[in-house]
């Protein structure tokens, strides 16, 4: 059974139909790859998968249950959680506070206890911080825990987003272009961080990307969409030979 | 109960009582001039609502301009039970804050799904209907207005006002408190981390409602008289410019908002002719020379005090 299940989705705008009759199926532990030429429908599919947007049509299950209706903080409590393309931190809160905004939706305090500060919020914070920490350390953005969001770095805003992403306790995780903006250095770093948290926190991850080092480094298997239709899929090795990907990309000439 | 009395929160608590005592001696002595009681129970009542306020329009970043409306509902709630209905002021305080939790639930729901202007203006009206509404209402008195004993003193007043801050901090100061944080920071991105968006605007706005309901009981059980003129949009300005003066987003910046603007109000009777135009020059040199208000975003902290590493535990209360 897989743990994602994907069936004839399609999306229209209006009269713009941005996708139509996708079907992707994702399984427990696989690391899959969504590519595709600019406006091909990568992130829309994102934002219908976390209940930004309406589908239009399809179906799509989720460990064996139907997401269609669901709220994007319903979606995140059923184990699924993003990263944007363009960075969405809460850039005025501290590193740390952004991580615990994260925790916020498992922690078992009211805001009764909050209010009058009763013990369970003192043991509810105590471990918030302490999750909050043991995960910053993973991430190597320790000793900038009380910085806040907007001042780090480009590259740390996106580790701190995929960290942030990680601690809603998602069996999935949707990258979306995690390496955009990065350089050659620092996506290799980034493949081999993406490599060791899917071993670390057993999760299953499908990303978006238009770096070809990396899609084709990390991935297992790889949807190529363009124009909102998937026009290919398989492993990285036969998407380099696929024809129909390279028109896409190339233009038909090359082909 | 051990965290409650950590050395920072008793400093605060020590430095809060000295205040109350200074003050309370000094009426006691009889050389309180009685101006300068106004001056002090008007502090206090916005100070309630400047920072019940900047939990709506700070913490949560909603726009709203109907805080007089929340206020006067407050007001003749609690007028009601204790003129009306010869209740005591404790039952009327808490009566008036609640009706104006319930207009903020209702009003929130619907209008919670506008964003930014749109929500100003919809919360702009909401607040002149509940003027009108009670200037149409006879038994309350109408345009006349109705009168009160005055039964609020300093020992209610400041109290209850630094119970009303301690419980915003507190709230603020939690995980609810960042998540409404969070859908200011970034609605989108606060939703996808799993904050329920809608939940958490309604509640800082109803809470932020429940305040102003009780510092408009406060007002109305001190001013002899409550009228629906005193609730007009105008009234929702002045709370609107103390926040943004103090800096939006801070407590500490919504208490000294409170305190500079009323204090300058008060300072500028003796001219009338005069006063506004000196406010707002006052308000267009802060805006141009300090845009995010006196405090910025920062709050006070006392942290110094505190141990090292104490940090989390180190709010006040």
């Amino acid at each position: 059974m897989p743990l994602l299940k994907i069936e004839n989705l399609s999306k229209s705008f209006g009269g713009l139909k941005a996708l139509s009759n996708l079907d992707i199926e994702i399984n427990q532990g696989e690391l899959i790859g969504l590519i595709g030429p600019n406006g091909a429908g990568k992130t829309t599919v994102f934002n219908i998968l976390t209940g930004v947007y309406e589908k239009t049509e399809g179906k799509m299950t989720f460990m064996d249950k139907d997401l269609s209706g669901l709220k994007p903080y319903q979606v995140t409590l059923r184990g699924m959680a993003r990263t944007f393309q363009n960075i969405r931190l809460f850039n005025d809160l501290s590193v740390i506070d952004n991580v615990k905004v994260a925790y916020h939706q498992r922690t078992s305090y009211s805001s009764i206890s909050a209010l009058f500060r009763l013990p369970s919020y003192y043991s509810g914070e105590e471990e918030m911080q302490r999750k909050a920490m043991e995960l910053l350390k993973i991430f190597n953005l320790a000793d900038k825990a009380e910085e806040t969001a907007k001042n780090l770095p480009y590259g740390e805003q996106r580790r701190l987003e995929i960290a942030r992403a990680l601690a809603t306790d998602p069996q999935l995780l949707l990258l979306d272009e995690p390496a955009a903006g990065m350089n050659p250095q620092e996506t290799h770093d980034l493949m081999n961080l993406i490599r060791w948290i899917r071993e670390k926190f057993k999760l299953t991850i499908l990303l978006i990307e238009h770096d070809m080092s990396l899609v084709m480094g990390v991935c297992e298997r790889i949807y190529v969409l363009d124009y909102g239709v998937i026009i290919a899929q398989g492993t990285p090795d036969d998407i380099k030979r696929n024809p129909k990907v390279i028109e896409a990309y190339l233009g038909e000439e090359v082909v | 109960m051990r965290n409650w009395f950590n050395r920072k929160n008793s400093i605060t608590l020590l430095g809060i009582v000295l205040l109350y005592a200074v003050v309370q001696g000094l009426i006691v002595l009889d050389i309180m001039p009685p101006f300068y009681m106004l001056t002090l129970i008007l502090i206090c009542i916005y100070i309630i609502l400047s920072t019940s306020l900047n939990l709506i329009n700070g913490i949560a970043g909603q726009f709203s301009v109907g805080h007089a409306g929340f206020m006067a509902v407050g007001a003749y709630v609690s007028a009601m039970i204790t003129v009306l209905l010869k209740g005591p002021l404790i039952l009327g305080l808490l009566a008036g804050a609640t009706g104006a939790a319930l207009a903020g639930l209702i009003v929130g729901l619907p209008t919670l799904r506008l964003k930014g202007d749109y929500l100003a203006i919809a919360t702009l009206g909401f607040g002149e209907i509940v003027r009108i509404v009670f200037l149409n209402m006879d038994f309350v008195g109408g345009a006349a207005g109705l009168t009160l004993p005055k039964q609020i003193t300093w020992s209610w007043a400041f109290p209850l006002m630094v119970l009303s801050v301690i419980l915003i901090k507190n709230f603020v100061g939690s995980t609810h408190g960042r998540a409404c944080i969070s859908i200011r920071e970034n609605e989108i991105a606060a939703e996808s981390m799993g904050v329920n968006t809608t939940k958490y605007k309604v509640m800082a706005f109803t809470m932020g409602a429940f305040f102003a309901g009780l510092a408009g009981g406060i007002y109305a059980n001190y001013m002899y008289i409550i009228q629906p003129g005193t609730f007009s949009f105008l009234k929702s300005f002045d709370i609107l410019v103390m926040v943004v003066l103090g800096g939006l987003g801070s407590i500490s910046g919504a208490i000294v908002g409170a305190i500079v603007y009323t204090f300058i109000s008060a300072l500028l009777t003796g001219i009338p002719e005069w006063r506004l135009v000196i406010t707002a020059v006052f308000l267009i040199v802060m805006m141009m020379f300090r845009p995010t208000g006196i405090m910025g975003t920062k709050e006070f902290s006392l942290s110094f005090l505190g141990k090292k590493g104490d940090k989390n535990a180190a709010s006040k209360n």
